[in-house]
């Protein structure tokens, strides 16, 4: 027997293992073959086109849309891959509201771009049940050290696979993947695509995987040095932000915690989700949570953000597709204190107070590194890094969420760790 | 709602839009279907001889290009003539011409090449009350290898032969077809009228083959591994057939030569162009094999609101108008100057206009970094690429350099009318004629 969305307090099984994988399908389902082309035809091939400028890993949008106007879309995707090898991934997380899709020019004259998202997916899923169309080049003899097996990590790896170095790629958790595995929505990451990804990646052979390798524990940055020819940092932000209120605090948590149990369960229906949920915080992870938590089964679900709608991090999609699924924001609420069932803010900058029924109250107030090795210099705490990704310590590289340069987002993160593979690879074979 | 009545060559009809000889006239289901949607007349499907009917083949008869979100392009087809006994489409005809009198019933012939045949043939017509007689010369594919169909149009002896049998044997309004795969329009329409035919239609389907299979390497339409050329139609010949009409309409001697226009007409205002280069009616058929006849409704309800805005109380006052201004390359005014203007509220930035004039035209666009697009006088042709390729309709526009005004490319002040004729660079100029 599930539980309904009445049930006090915080419970497993609101909704039926069935009710629950229907809330989590596709968020954009897959286009048809039709679809696509109906779709493809809309793109004008504009000349140095601004979608391509605004695509952090800059691929060719108009050719690889043109190549599926053309009825060849695995050229599509190589097209794709050339330039972002997650190119899967990315058609299904990115904020294209914000990147390609905001600045095509179908955008900027109708209000209706070219859905340069949904064809990406198109193109790249022809061909991820073939075989990955790189292959290494001659063994360089080189060895490089990748820390963090997320988006920037796979991207480098990949790349350096590709120029003949041999790479092993460490992560702390048991699982490679990084955030694909461990955070982005689990309605836009279905059918475990982040781990048939991952292996169809690895399949280019020369990157050796080991998981359950910490940075800080297991692992120095001294020793990784001594055994490897270079090392790329791709850590993440692995630590949250504290939130520190007057009240028990039992029932409150980590946003990334949450999701990370729930992306890692089978079918969602052992994860407890509250009748009342708050999520403090105004970004992806916030809504991300909100919105989970409201697929799951909970009865309401708040998210409450200290500004106005205008700074939320979330794009007006997010912040739309949030409130269409039933989650209410409020907006200028200040965090003061939790007691039994309930939390109370503060309109922020006066004294007037809002109380919220919550069983649940979940932090999603930002990420930030942890375990960065003492030698590197950060900035703004991140490990600051040049536009090719190198670090104040020779031989390191960085990319990806715990380094300095551009958004946190999955596809910046491919974008670093491809680049600095290159600098990598260029600095290898001069033999700096 | 304006007079859309059509006096084409002593046949009435309510409107100038019929349906050309082709499957929609096929037979008496469709014929009557076709008038109860609005069509204003048919050219019944080719009549052959009588005897066993001639027999179509039983793969795919039709090969398509498609353009944006497949919309049909050009059709291509190898279709024969009516593949149904002559005696069944003669009682057909009688039976919808007997319902619909105000309706035009014209009857599409194709028989073999000597007297005996068409005198035969027409006096079967006779009897239908049928309007008039198109004598099917164009027909490019299997009636061709027989001696018939555009073997016949593409001789003009034997046009002026035939059409003098006609007119030797029936009293019928005589409407010649004429095939495109010519290379001059003027010798078949000659002939035609040499011969006595009261008006010619023009054009039927062009020689083609519309697509390769690159797995199994035939042309398509593919009929058991093999591919035939078969004839082209759709809004993808308009220009082709548009020409074919103005080279009769703006010709001396062919030009009091009635025509029906034919050859992708597919909206009111395709008509309206038929028209107004000398067609006196117009014939579909891809249009209504693609959307239904359903497609003669925005026919007509296009050309009355045309013809109200513009004042027009008779379809007659359309036809021609435009046929006094087509004239040859070198009648134009070398000394007319206009430049390309870009709209900066309509411009979208894509880049299209400057990627064409920059690496095939006259790299007269400028792109600055911030993505405006604009026009360089000292440069520009006035070419009309950007135009064309601009996705935002009238965001490129041609504006004319007046009198006197000096366009910055030459240097030089626009001046009054002169033509290649009489043009220093012309060799042909004798000096001080
Ligand atoms: C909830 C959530 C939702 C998101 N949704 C989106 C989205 O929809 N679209 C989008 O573009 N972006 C989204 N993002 C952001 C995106 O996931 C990140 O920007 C991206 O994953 C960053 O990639 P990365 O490789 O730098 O880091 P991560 O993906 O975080 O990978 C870092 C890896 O390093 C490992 N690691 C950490 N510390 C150590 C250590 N000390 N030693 C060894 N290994 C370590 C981790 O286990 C992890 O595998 C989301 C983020 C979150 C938290
Ligand atoms: C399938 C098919 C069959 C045709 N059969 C005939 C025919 O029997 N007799 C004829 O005179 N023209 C025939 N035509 C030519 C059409 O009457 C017409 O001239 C041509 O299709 C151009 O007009 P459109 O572009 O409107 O289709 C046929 C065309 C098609 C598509
Ligand atoms: S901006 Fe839009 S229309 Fe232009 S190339 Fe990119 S996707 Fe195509
Ligand atoms: S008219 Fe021709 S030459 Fe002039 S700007 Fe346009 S494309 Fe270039
Ligand atoms: S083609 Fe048209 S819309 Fe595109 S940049 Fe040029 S003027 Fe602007």
């Amino acid at each position: 027997m599930s539980q309904s969305h009445q049930a006090a307090g915080i419970a497993a099984g609101r909704k039926t293992r069935d009710a629950i994988a229907e809330s989590f399908s596709d968020l954009h389902p897959p286009l048809s073959a039709h679809e696509a082309l109906v779709a493809a035809d809309r793109c004008y091939f504009c000349h140095d086109a601004p979608c391509m400028t605004a695509c952090p890993t800059s691929i060719d949008i108009p050719l690889f849309i043109r190549q599926i106007a053309t009825g060849t879309e695995e050229a599509a995707a190589k097209t794709i891959f050339d330039q972002n090898i997650l190119g899967g991934m990315c058609a299904r997380v990115c904020p294209t509201e914000t990147l390609c899709e905001q600045v095509c020019v179908r955008e900027v004259a109708e209000g209706k771009p070219v859905e340069i998202g949904r064809l990406q997916r198109f193109a790249t899923d022809s061909v991820m049940d073939r075989p990955q169309p790189y292959s290494r080049a001659a063994e360089t003899g080189k060895t490089v050290a990748v820390v963090g097996a997320g988006p920037a990590g796979l991207a480098c790896a990949h790349r350096l696979a590709m120029h003949g170095h041999s790479v092993t790629l460490l992560d702390a958790r048991a699982k490679a993947g990084g955030l694909n595995e461990f955070g982005i929505a689990a309605y836009k990451s279905t059918d475990d695509f982040a781990q048939n990804e991952l292996n169809w990646l690895l399949s280019i052979g020369g990157i050796t995987v080991e998981t359950g390798k910490a940075l800080g524990a297991d692992l120095s940055l001294g020793q990784l040095q001594q055994d490897y020819d270079a090392v790329f940092l791709s850590i993440g932000l692995a630590g949250v932000n504290a939130l520190t209120l007057d009240g028990n605090h039992d029932g409150a948590i980590d946003a990334v915690d949450w999701i990370a149990e729930m992306r890692q369960s089978k079918d969602k229906t052992d994860i407890a989700v509250g009748r009342n949920v708050v999520v403090i915080g105004g970004g992806m992870t916030a809504v991300d949570a909100a919105v989970q938590s409201k697929l799951l089964g909970a009865e309401t679900v708040t998210i409450a953000y200290r500004k106005g709608k205008e700074n939320m991090s979330a794009s007006e999609y997010e912040q739309d597709l949030a409130t269409s699924k039933g989650v209410h924001i409020l907006f200028n609420a200040t965090p003061k204190s939790l007691s039994d069932g309930a939390i109370t803010f503060t309109r922020t900058g006066t004294d007037e107070e809002i109380t919220l029924a919550a069983d649940q109250v979940m932090r999603a107030i930002g990420q930030t590194l942890e375990a960065a090795p003492e030698a590197i210099a950060l900035e703004h705490g991140k490990i600051k890094i040049d536009e090719v990704g190198r670090t104040s310590v020779t031989g390191v590289w960085a990319g990806g969420d715990c380094a300095t340069g551009g958004e946190d987002l999955t596809v910046t993160a491919v974008a670093e760790g491809r680049d600095a593979a290159e600098d990598i690879h260029a600095t290898l074979m001069k033999g700096e | 709602m304006a007079d859309l009545t059509s006096n084409f060559i002593g046949i009435k009809s309510p409107n100038p839009f019929w349906l050309a000889s082709a499957p929609p006239t096929d037979k008496e289901y469709n014929v009557r279907r076709a008038f109860e949607a609005g069509w204003g007349g048919v050219v019944w499907k080719t009549l052959g001889e009588d005897g066993p009917p001639v027999v179509n083949v039983n793969g795919p008869r039709y090969g398509a290009i498609h353009g944006a979100d497949r919309r049909l392009l050009g059709l291509n087809n190898i279709e024969l003539i009516t593949d149904r006994p002559l005696e069944v489409n003669l009682e057909e005809i009688t039976r919808v011409k007997k319902d619909y009198p105000d309706r035009a019933v014209v009857v599409s012939l194709m028989v073999p090449c000597e007297e005996g045949p068409w005198r035969d043939i027409l006096r079967r017509v006779e009897d239908t009350g049928a309007d008039g007689v198109e004598l099917n010369f164009g027909c490019p594919h299997g009636m061709a290898e027989r001696g018939m169909g555009s073997a016949v149009g593409q001789v003009p002896e034997y046009i002026q032969m035939v059409t003098e049998w006609v007119k030797k044997h029936s009293d019928y309004p005589c409407i010649v077809k004429l095939t495109p795969n010519i290379t001059n329009i003027l010798h078949p329409a000659k002939a035609a009228l040499a011969g006595g035919a009261d008006a010619v239609s023009l054009i039927n389907t062009i020689n083609s083959i519309t697509s390769v299979n690159l797995d199994t390497f035939a042309p398509e339409p593919t009929i058991d591994g093999w591919g035939a050329h078969g004839g082209y139609c759709g809004p993808a010949v308009k220009p082709i057939a548009l020409n074919m009409v103005a080279e009769i309409a703006r010709n001396p001697e062919t030009a009091n030569l009635p025509i029906s226009g034919i050859g992708g007409v597919t909206t009111w205002r395709d008509a309206v162009e038929f028209m107004a280069l000398g067609a006196g009616n117009v014939q579909v058929c891809t249009a209504a094999m693609t959307y239904g006849f359903k497609v003669v409704q925005e026919m007509i309800s296009g050309l009355s609101q045309y013809m109200d805005e513009k004042g027009i109380t008779s379809v007659d006052e359309i036809v021609g108008r435009a046929v006094p201004k087509a004239k040859d390359w070198q009648d134009l005014n070398l000394n007319f100057v206009t430049k390309a203007e870009i709209n900066q509220d309509l411009c979208i930035q894509c880049g299209r206009c400057y990627a064409s004039c920059e690496d095939t035209s006259h790299q007269a666009i400028a792109m600055s970094e911030d993505r405006v697009f604009t026009v360089k006088d000292d440069e520009c042709v006035a070419c009309n690429l950007c135009v064309n390729v601009c996705p935002v309709e009238d965001c490129i526009t041609m504006r004319e350099i007046p009198l006197g005004e000096v366009d910055e490319r030459t240097g030089k002040p626009v001046e009054t009318y002169a033509n290649w004729t009489t043009h220093p660079n012309n060799p042909s100029v004798v000096a001080g004629e």
